[in-house]
């Protein structure tokens, strides 16, 4: 079983990584850097709310997972479309939807974004392009080739990225999707955040090939990069050059990312299956941590990283405040919103 | 005016909306340059073109979900499944996906499509080509569903399913393609949820649905003229949104009441309209509501064995008299 991130695929971008390179800019890395930090912060809070019994159902953290949402979200542009699953609150966030419109869904309050009819695993922000979190397994990968199809008729230049688990890549419907995409060479990215585990079981386990992903994308003629899911940068570069393809006609592309969840698969699982020291050897590779030490050393200060963390803290904490402060949904919000007519009429 | 067959109405139905509005576009398999499997797609790629008009690969979740999302993000597409067995592969997107998100999120996202498919029986196809899975779609939240009996009304309830912001499936029967209807020249929009007495009549109360409809009517006319029993036949078209009215109507005039379906037994329509009777309408019936169905069985190819499993006009009629004398 891969318990470490394994080296860059053959189809890396040009780019070099790690500190020095002077492809992306000042601007882009602090972004990185911020998005990142405020993932941490909303996540690490929604666990705690849960322990608080603050957060009720269930909930899937991408706690360790946050570069992957945040190189991506940093490439997309304004009108690019986000698709992606249950494990979706840190692409949600990083699309720029409010932390308080989120941990208030977490919390089921009127305040939500779905006013508490959604729920964790359906978190949706149509005006930040995020357009759901899907809970059934490779549900989205064809509804994200279908809004990709729109863009492509209407002539229109948004971008879809559509993410997905390591487990997705082993049902059907992520094969139908895929296939689709490259015959009508729609523009879509699929990008697979590979944390090693399909719930509770390695993916190595209960896969034919050793990149759950990438191994299957030279089946649909894709290139199939495996990259550093825990460098923002290294993302970042994929991103911008698989969304730069896309727009401009390419095609799809898919990118596995190679990561790692800090917690079990959902708020039930202690996550006891993993071996001794995997989660600490990880953890020496946290993200953030790592993205922090190369800034110092591109020279960006202290200080301007604490401010980044400070605010994202204070931010985190006013909006656990306001949705603390909320009252759940009205009760006529029951019967709202099952048809177009807003309600939920079957019959005359 | 003109005598079309339902199968060319469904053309003609597609056409007329893709006519209407450049953001109607058409996917399915074997529906463009073969003008369908059953033939009821000819001519539209030629009349619209390929990007509008989509060949896809067998693959229905990827049919219903590409579908889906082009409908969230602004079209009005058009999906067929061949066969409405084939909801069983892609039963995600009927369940899950299109009646829930508009809910899920407050109403932020939205579904205007509409799945067309060959519903039923009568053409000797098996356990598995063969179904009326109306039962299947009727009992989900979020879902609209429709079933024309005729030319005229395959064209006027398309066109109102691909206008309604809501997702509609569309139930064609295999059975009816070749039946023959006028159709007139004009364009054609009818609205959804709304039954049709198709026969006046004071005894009793026949409701039906697609191919059952022109049984129930023959069952009806075989009873008038054999035993003077005279039955209003309604065909129901729309189980969501479901036409109360026009039934309770009914049943109240003629106090007794009869369901025609093709589905199996258990959970079918005409259960929940014969409860719903029962709720509404109980003391003005004379007798209990009686529904005539398939059994309770898959279907058998044979057409000896399928012939005796569908509701027949003998059947319907023996039933109607039997009950209607005891």
């Amino acid at each position: 079983m891969a318990s470490q991130p394994t080296q860059a695929g053959r189809l890396q971008p040009k780019a070099a990584n790690g500190a020095g390179a002077a492809d992306i800019s000042k601007d882009v890395r602090l972004r990185l850097y911020r998005l990142q930090v405020e993932i941490r912060e909303s996540e690490q809070r929604a666990y705690d709310l849960f322990l608080q019994n603050l957060v009720k159902g269930t909930s899937h953290l991408s706690l360790g997972q946050e570069a992957v949402a945040a190189g991506f979200a940093a490439a997309m542009e304004p009108g690019d479309l986000t698709f992606c699953t249950y494990r979706g609150h840190a692409h949600t966030l990083a699309r720029g939807t409010p932390a308080e419109k989120v941990l208030g869904e977490l919390m089921g309050r009127d305040n939500g974004l779905l006013r508490g009819k959604g729920g964790s695993m359906h978190l949706t922000s149509v005006e930040h392009g995020v357009m759901g979190s899907y809970a059934i397994v490779g549900a989205h990968i064809p509804i994200a080739c279908g809004a990709a199809w729109r863009a492509q008729y209407k002539g229109a230049k948004d971008v879809t990225v559509c993410f997905f688990g390591d487990g997705t890549t082993n049902i059907g419907s992520f094969h139908e999707g895929l296939n689709l995409a490259v015959i009508w060479k729609l523009p879509v990215v699929f990008v697979c955040e590979n944390n090693l585990y399909m719930e509770y079981t390695p993916i190595s386990e209960v896969t034919a090939v050793d990149a759950p992903a990438a191994g299957r994308a030279s089946a649909y003629g894709l290139e199939c990069p495996v990259i550093d899911g825990q460098d923002a940068d290294e993302v970042y570069r994929t991103a911008v050059a698989a969304i730069q393809k896309a727009r401009s006609g390419g095609g799809p592309s898919l990118i596995e990312c190679r990561t790692y969840r800090y917690s079990g698969h959902s708020r039930a699982d202690p996550a006891k299956y993993r071996p001794a020291g995997e989660l600490d050897r990880w953890k020496e590779r946290d993200p953030i941590k790592v993205y922090r030490a190369r800034l110092l050393e591109l020279g960006m200060s202290e200080e301007s990283l604490a401010e980044i963390e400070r605010t994202a803290k204070s931010q985190v904490d006013e909006a656990t405040e306001k949705c603390k402060a909320a009252p759940p949904p009205p009760a006529d919000l029951l019967l709202t919103d099952v048809y177009a007519d807003g309600g939920s009429a079957w019959r005359n | 005016m003109a005598e079309l067959t339902y199968r060319d109405a469904v053309a003609r139905g597609i056409a007329q909306e893709m006519s209407r509005d450049p953001d109607v576009v058409f996917l399915g398999e074997d529906v463009a340059a073969a003008g369908g499997v059953f033939k009821t797609t000819v001519g539209l790629l030629e009349q619209f073109g390929p990007q509008r008009v989509r060949d896809t690969p067998i693959s229905e979740q990827a049919i219903l979900g590409a579908a889906m999302g082009a409908a969230m993000t602004g079209l009005k597409p058009i999906a067929e499944i061949m066969f409405s067995d084939f909801f069983a592969v892609c039963f995600d997107y009927l369940a899950n996906q299109f009646p829930k998100s508009r809910y899920m999120t407050a109403g932020q996202v939205k579904c205007p499509l509409v799945v067309r498919t060959a519903n039923g029986a009568s053409v000797r196809f098996g356990a598995q080509h063969s179904q009326s899975v109306e039962n299947w779609v009727m009992m989900i939240p979020g879902l609209k569903v429709v079933a024309p009996s005729t030319p005229v009304d395959v064209v006027g309830l398309l066109a109102a399913s691909v206008r309604d912001p809501d997702p509609v499936i569309f139930l064609e029967h295999k059975g009816l393609y070749a039946t023959k209807g006028e159709v007139p020249d004009r364009e054609i929009v009818d609205s959804l949820g709304t039954a049709r007495i198709v026969r006046p009549g004071k005894n009793a109360t026949i409701l039906a649905l697609a191919l059952m409809v022109p049984r129930a009517v023959a069952a009806a006319e075989k009873l008038q003229a054999e035993h003077g029993i005279d039955c209003e036949v309604i065909d129901v078209r729309s189980l969501v949104p479901l036409d109360t009215r026009t039934i309770l109507d009914s049943v109240s005039r003629t106090s007794r009441v009869f369901t025609v379906e093709e589905n199996p037994r258990l959970c079918g329509w005409g259960a929940e309209l014969a409860s719903l009777i029962a709720e509404e309408a109980f003391f003005k019936l004379d007798g209990p509501p009686v529904r005539i169905t398939t059994p309770h069985i898959p279907l058998p190819a044979s057409d000896r064995l399928e012939d005796l499993a569908l509701p027949s006009v003998d059947r319907i009629a023996e039933t109607v008299r039997r009950s209607l004398e005891a």
